[in-house]
């Protein structure tokens, strides 16, 4: 009996991620730290510098066609853009952790190692073409998030929202797993490439992917799936807030995008109708959730469900809509992350952790801070949609999908959404540049040049993804014909 | 021989006792205890499934979810404990800092 | 070779960026030079397009500048490209133009705030920051080439106008006057949104773009079949213009937007973004004129606008008031002239409104510094001799704005009334009409501001502003008196209308005009010349009745009439006779119109919704066994559905 081929470079970036994260285990109980903040500078350090080179490694590929390695991951253009976005999502987190997680724990190495963990799942959830990869990636990355999620364990809202991620987490993995087993059941393969060789469906395998869409829209935070969505965001760190906020739903999107294209004999009206009802559920809920909010943090965590129904548009146009959720996917990163960490810039620090940070909190912001204030205006604008910012490309390529795929009323729901959602998003632009400063105002005497490159980087990407929409856009096409 | 139509209603009725557990329990411990009963009760669908069609696909699945069930009663327990430590309670309905 | 056209934007963004970076450093009078210095350069950039383009053969002034390429998708191509054609240099001269005048004029009224306090070098520079914003933006709006860039400057200005009119941010009126400008646009916004995806839907694969010209051929192309559309695309189209031009039902906002720096209302609220509104139907009348409907709409609600707005100002004492509500009744001109087809007298009045109203604007600001902030007119009175420039400067521009024969809104005005006389007189009845209020009711303030005596503290004090506030103004006094030569009727020649011609290749083509004989325009102009004579008579007998007949008439009503003996008497026959009914007309469209319907509605789907988000937040109980409920409640509705899909 031979093993079989196992073809490494292809997995090279997710290689680099998971030796980066047992080194940095390794440096932590070799090395002796002064303090917490030279610990966490190390690490945050050498986690930036494997994510960079993973990035790199993943760029290089581009083009390079598809390779299967051992038959349950497939690397191809695809899953080579979802890398670079979950590293773009990373990325930015690691830059805003830098300073910020020395601020409540001396344990930076475990937390960097999880969040590379979690990463790697993610990238490796993006390329499963088999079900038990499929379902051992997801577990990976959720277990990771949710010790993420309760990291600052001095912190009650923290543990809180630990454990709701946990136990729902946990309860949506048995429905999840049990439509991957009615599926094998069915087809007697846990292949991808077989399932869909299957020249019929049955009764089975249909409940099997009502389940399997309920796992995805618990990870997608869809609604009723979402409940859990506020609390883990606004009780995690920032920093994980923002990454698992964008990071886990592009892996959640790629992989449901594999999954529908495999699954025989379901005609698309039947789970593009669920997914179009989940998706103005979603968009509905999250904007109007986060009209009266008055925690930041809060209020980003609603807008996130919100986009993930916007994201959810454009599944129903299928694969033709790839690039167009991709695109929205890097778009979301760059915006959704710089507002995180401009919120992360606002909050109070107290002995144990940061305070949250309230939107009055940025009264007065563009007369102490003009350049974090209108950075945080950008990030803002562009999440309602205005253009030429990037969070209206995204929102157009998508809505455009939806529109010509037939379902035109999908995308006039959304536009209705994005006008909802103008009152919050410039609610803050508003409190920022014309509420005048009092006792609630707070900003950070000094910006760490971690969260300061982040935020840097966040503006120019939302401005220049924005202005040179086409030329990404048309790049994001190698995509699609992956799949196709 | 049991027909593998009954193991896969037995695994159903398991599940479905799990799903009911979580819903209807208060004590995070008792909630996840449900959870695992849900994973386990797939187990047994699967493993009657590769009886079925004759392969290993499905036993070598069941390993990886008894690992995985595994890892999750570590980091559940670690974050119960946490709770336990500023509430000093495991029921569920008492833990309601973050809302609206 | 107009290939330097981008340059124009430059300008701005670097002078916005300039005091943006070093602002804090420069010295309120560098933030100023910069600022200005920045639009002047605009300015003198468009009239070299404008040169430029005089210089191509008339049926070629149409010269797109590409910029980048911005979206692409499969055949589909947006580019953000500027279109340097006569109607967008026009535009481009009167944005500049008097936008930098304005700036001018700002530098030395922005040295303190509406209460005569020091204003802070912070506020200074990021008052010229917003405005050199708010130019690019305007220039990026009339210099588009494509529907999706013309949105992009709609929303641009829509957030300039949003900043300044909160500009006082301590004031709570100023900043419900942003929220309510905010909540009012986006309704307008919405229909912009709303029209351009249908257009794309439309003609999105056969135009390929959404450039104007490709859009029109392929709304040409399609013909009789997308009539329907187009009167629903022209309709929302309107929707947006009421919005931003102030128009029924959308008006509301206007008249608290003064709330904003005097410049800013005479910059973004009376001369050039309210405008905007009038720019767009006049670009896209190829689609309008497809729609005839949609036309006689635009026609009307022009007409009522401007009738309303009319009776509305004359019961306002506060001066900016008045002169907020005159805007919204001119804009309302403008209307009835793109709605009737006379897409060349709108852009006439366009331009030379611009030079009046911003002169009344900013002389009503330096009576406003005059006065320490007080704007009421009956608290004034007697500022002739304080500030003779103010007066005379005033003066002229309201004699414009009254139609005044031969300035340069009589001009504009009727070649409107004419246009729309030919194709209704009814309309031009309702014109007519609201002439006539409006030179009542700007002679009004005139009367009431300037002459007779001194009515408070302030008006005693009152004194001359300093050159850097008067200077400016002469050039719009120019304007005012003499912009009306450009557009000349076909009575005084073929080819005197300058205007006219250099337009022309724009609306080339429209559908041959109706003419009348120049016996029926003579008869017009004379009687709008005596409706508006008439006009400034009245308010002058009316406000100053010891002088000329006013008093005999005074005399002549007490002899015959012993009970009304004293003074007061010819007041109240002319209160009884006209201003009485109108005012109540006016309250009353004022109560209807502002008070309740709209502003209940507008203010009521924003309470409403706003509302609803609470309820559902407050579904989020924060209790696990709830969210797993949810959750559960979600898997066997997605399991009934698939399972609904099998049988």
């Amino acid at each position: 009996m031979t093993l079989p081929n196992l073809d490494l470079p292809p997995l090279l970036p997710e290689i680099i991620l998971i030796g980066m994260a047992l080194l940095l285990l390794v440096v932590d109980m070799a090395a002796r730290f002064r303090d917490a903040r030279a610990e966490g500078s190390l690490m945050a350090g050498l986690t930036f510098a494997s994510v960079l080179i993973a990035a790199g490694a993943t760029a290089a590929g581009i083009g390079g066609g598809d390779a299967s390695v051992a038959g349950v991951v497939l690397v191809d253009d695809l899953s080579r853009y979802l890398n670079l976005v979950v590293l773009l999502a990373a990325g930015l987190s690691v830059l805003l952790a830098w300073a910020y997680v020395p601020q409540f724990s001396r344990e930076s190495s475990s937390f960097y190692a999880l969040v590379l963990l979690a990463t790697a799942g993610m990238m490796f959830m993006g390329k499963s073409v088999e079900l038990i990869t499929l379902f051992v990636s997801l577990e990976i990355l959720s277990v990771s998030l949710y010790i993420l999620t309760g990291f600052n364990r001095h912190q009650l809202a923290s543990a809180e929202g630990a454990l709701k991620y946990f136990l729902l987490g946990a309860f949506s993995s048995g429905f999840f797993l049990y439509g991957l087993a009615l599926f094998y059941v069915q087809t007697g393969s846990t292949q991808l490439a077989e399932i869909a060789a299957q020249d019929s469906g049955g009764v089975l395998l249909l409940i099997g992917l009502g389940l399997l869409l309920v796992g995805f829209f618990f990870k997608l935070a869809g609604v009723p799936f979402h409940m859990w969505a506020p609390d883990a965001y606004q009780g995690a760190p920032t920093p994980v807030t923002g990454f698992m906020s964008v990071a886990t739903k592009a892996a959640a999107f790629i992989a449901l995008f594999r999954v529908l294209a495999a699954v025989p004999g379901v005609p698309v009206e039947v789970w593009g109708w669920a997914v179009a009802i989940v998706a103005v559920l979603t968009m509905t809920w999250g904007n109007f959730a986060a009209l009266r909010q008055k925690s930041l943090k809060r209020m980003l965590a609603y807008s996130s469900i919100a986009h993930a129904g916007y994201m959810m548009t454009g599944l129903v146009a299928g694969t033709d809509a790839l690039n167009a959720i991709l695109y929205y996917l890097f778009a979301y990163a760059f915006m959704n992350i710089g507002a995180f960490a401009v919120a992360a810039m606002l909050e109070r620090p107290t002995p144990n952790a940061p305070q949250d940070a309230t939107i009055d909190a940025a009264r007065g912001l563009f007369d102490r801070r003009p350049a974090l204030a209108t950075a945080m205006a950008i990030f803002m604008l562009s999440l309602t949609g205005i253009p030429p910012l990037v969070g209206f490309f995204g929102k157009l390529y998508v809505f455009g999908a939806a529109v010509s795929a037939g379902w035109a009323w999908l995308a006039v729901v959304g536009m209705l959404n994005s006008v909802v959602s103008a009152y919050y998003y410039l609610r803050v632009v508003v409190v920022m540049f014309m509420a005048p400063e009092d006792e609630t105002s707070y900003v950070r005497s000094r910006i760490p040049a971690g969260a300061g490159t982040a935020i840097a980087v966040a503006v120019t990407g939302v401005l220049l993804m924005g202005l040179l929409a086409t030329p990404v856009f048309v790049e994001l096409g190698r995509a699609v014909i992956a799949l196709r | 021989m049991i027909p593998t139509t009954y193991i896969l209603l037995l695994s159903a009725l398991i599940f479905t006792i799990g799903a009911v557990g979580v819903l209807v329990r208060r004590n995070a411990l008792i909630i996840f205890m449900s959870i695992e009963m849900m994973l386990n009760s797939v187990n047994l669908t699967l493993i009657a499934a590769a009886n079925q069609w004759g392969n290993l696909t499905g036993q070598i699945f069941v390993f990886i979810v008894i690992a995985v069930a595994a890892v999750e009663v570590a980091v559940g327990l670690a974050i119960i404990m946490a709770i336990v430590r500023h509430k000093d309670t495991t029921n569920i309905d008492e833990v309601h800092l973050l809302k609206g | 070779m107009l290939s330097f056209a981008w340059i124009i934007l430059v300008f701005p963004a670097l002078g916005l960026l300039i005091n943006w970076i070093f602002g804090k450093r420069m010295g309120k009078s560098y933030i100023a030079l910069v600022a200005s210095a920045a639009v002047f350069a605009s300015f003198l950039t468009a009239v070299g397009l404008a040169a430029g383009l005089a210089a191509l053969p008339a049926d070629a002034r149409a010269v797109t500048v590409p910029l980048w390429s911005w979206i692409h998708i499969g055949d589909f191509q947006v580019d953000f490209a500027l279109l340097i054609d006569p109607l967008s240099v026009v535009m481009a001269l009167v944005v500049t133009g008097v936008g930098f005048i304005i700036h001018w004029y700002a530098a030395t009224y922005m040295l303190v705030d509406d209460h005569h306090r020091e204003l802070s070098l912070r506020m200074y520079g990021r008052f010229f920051i917003y405005l050199n914003f708010f130019i690019l933006m305007m220039l990026t709006l009339v210099l588009a080439n494509n529907y999706l860039q013309l949105y992009v400057g709609w929303e641009g200005v829509g957030v300039a106008s949003y900043l300044l009119i909160s500009f006082w941010f301590y004031k709570p009126s100023a900043a419900d006057a942003g929220k309510k400008a905010f909540i009012v646009n986006r309704v307008g916004d919405f229909g912009m949104a709303l029209a351009i995806m249908w257009l794309f839907f439309l003609f999105g694969k056969e135009a390929g773009s959404l450039a104007f010209a490709d859009i029109f051929h392929a709304a040409e192309g399609a013909g009789a079949a997308a009539a329907g559309a187009m009167t629903g695309i022209t309709l929302l189209l309107l929707l947006a213009a009421t919005g931003k031009s102030a128009q029924i039902p959308l008006f509301v906002w206007l008249p608290d937007a003064m709330e904003g720096p005097t410049p800013v209302s005479a910059l973004i609220h009376a001369a050039t973004m309210v405008t905007a509104g009038v720019y767009m139907i006049a670009r896209s009348h190829p689609l309008f004129e497809m729609a005839p409907t949609t036309m006689a709409v635009v026609a009307w609600i022009g007409a009522l606008t401007a009738l309303m707005a009319a009776s509305i100002a004359i019961v306002q004492t506060d001066l900016k008031r008045i002169l907020a509500y005159s805007t919204i009744s001119q804009l309302g001109y403008m209307f009835l002239g793109v709605g009737v087809g006379a897409f060349t007298a709108g852009i006439f009045h366009l331009m030379t409104h611009a030079f009046f109203k911003a002169l009344l604007f900013l002389t009503a600001g330096s009576v406003m510094h005059a006065m320490h902030g007080e704007l009421n007119i009956d608290l004034m009175g007697g500022l002739k001799q304080k500030m003779p420039k103010t007066y005379w400067q005033f003066l002229i521009g309201a004699a414009a704005l009254a139609g005044f024969p031969l300035l340069a809104g009589f001009w504009s005005k009727d070649a409107i009334l004419y246009e729309a006389f030919l194709k209704s007189p009814l309309l031009w009845g309702v014109g007519i009409f609201t002439a006539l209020l409006t030179a009542f009711y700007s002679f009004r303030a005139v009367f009431r501001a300037f002459h007779g005596d001194p009515r408070s503290e302030h008006a005693e004090h009152a004194h001359e502003q300093s050159p850097g506030m008067t200077f400016p103004l002469w050039f719009l006094v120019i304007g005012s008196l003499f912009a009306g030569l450009l557009g000349l009727p076909a009575l005084f020649g073929e080819h005197v209308n300058v205007l006219g011609n250099w337009l022309a290749p724009v609306f080339a083509d429209l559908e041959g005009e109706v003419h009348g004989s120049e016996g029926l325009e003579l008869t017009l102009f004379l009687v709008s010349s005596g409706v508006a004579l008439l006009g400034i008579f009245i308010a002058y007998a009316r406000y100053i009745p010891e002088w000329g007949w006013a008093k005999a008439l005074q005399r002549l009503f007490s002899r015959l009439q012993p009970v009304l003996e004293n003074k007061y008497c010819v007041d109240e026959i002319y209160m009884a006779a006209i201003v009485n009914p109108l005012r109540r007309l006016a309250e009353g469209f004022y109560q209807l119109g502002d008070g309740c319907i709209i502003e209940g509605i507008v203010n009521g789907v924003g309470a409403v919704t706003v509302r609803a988000g609470g309820y559902v937040a407050r579904m989020q109980t924060g209790v696990l066994g709830m969210y797993a409920l949810s959750f559960f409640v979600g898997v066997v509705l997605v399991l009934l559905w698939f399972l609904l899909f099998v049988t």
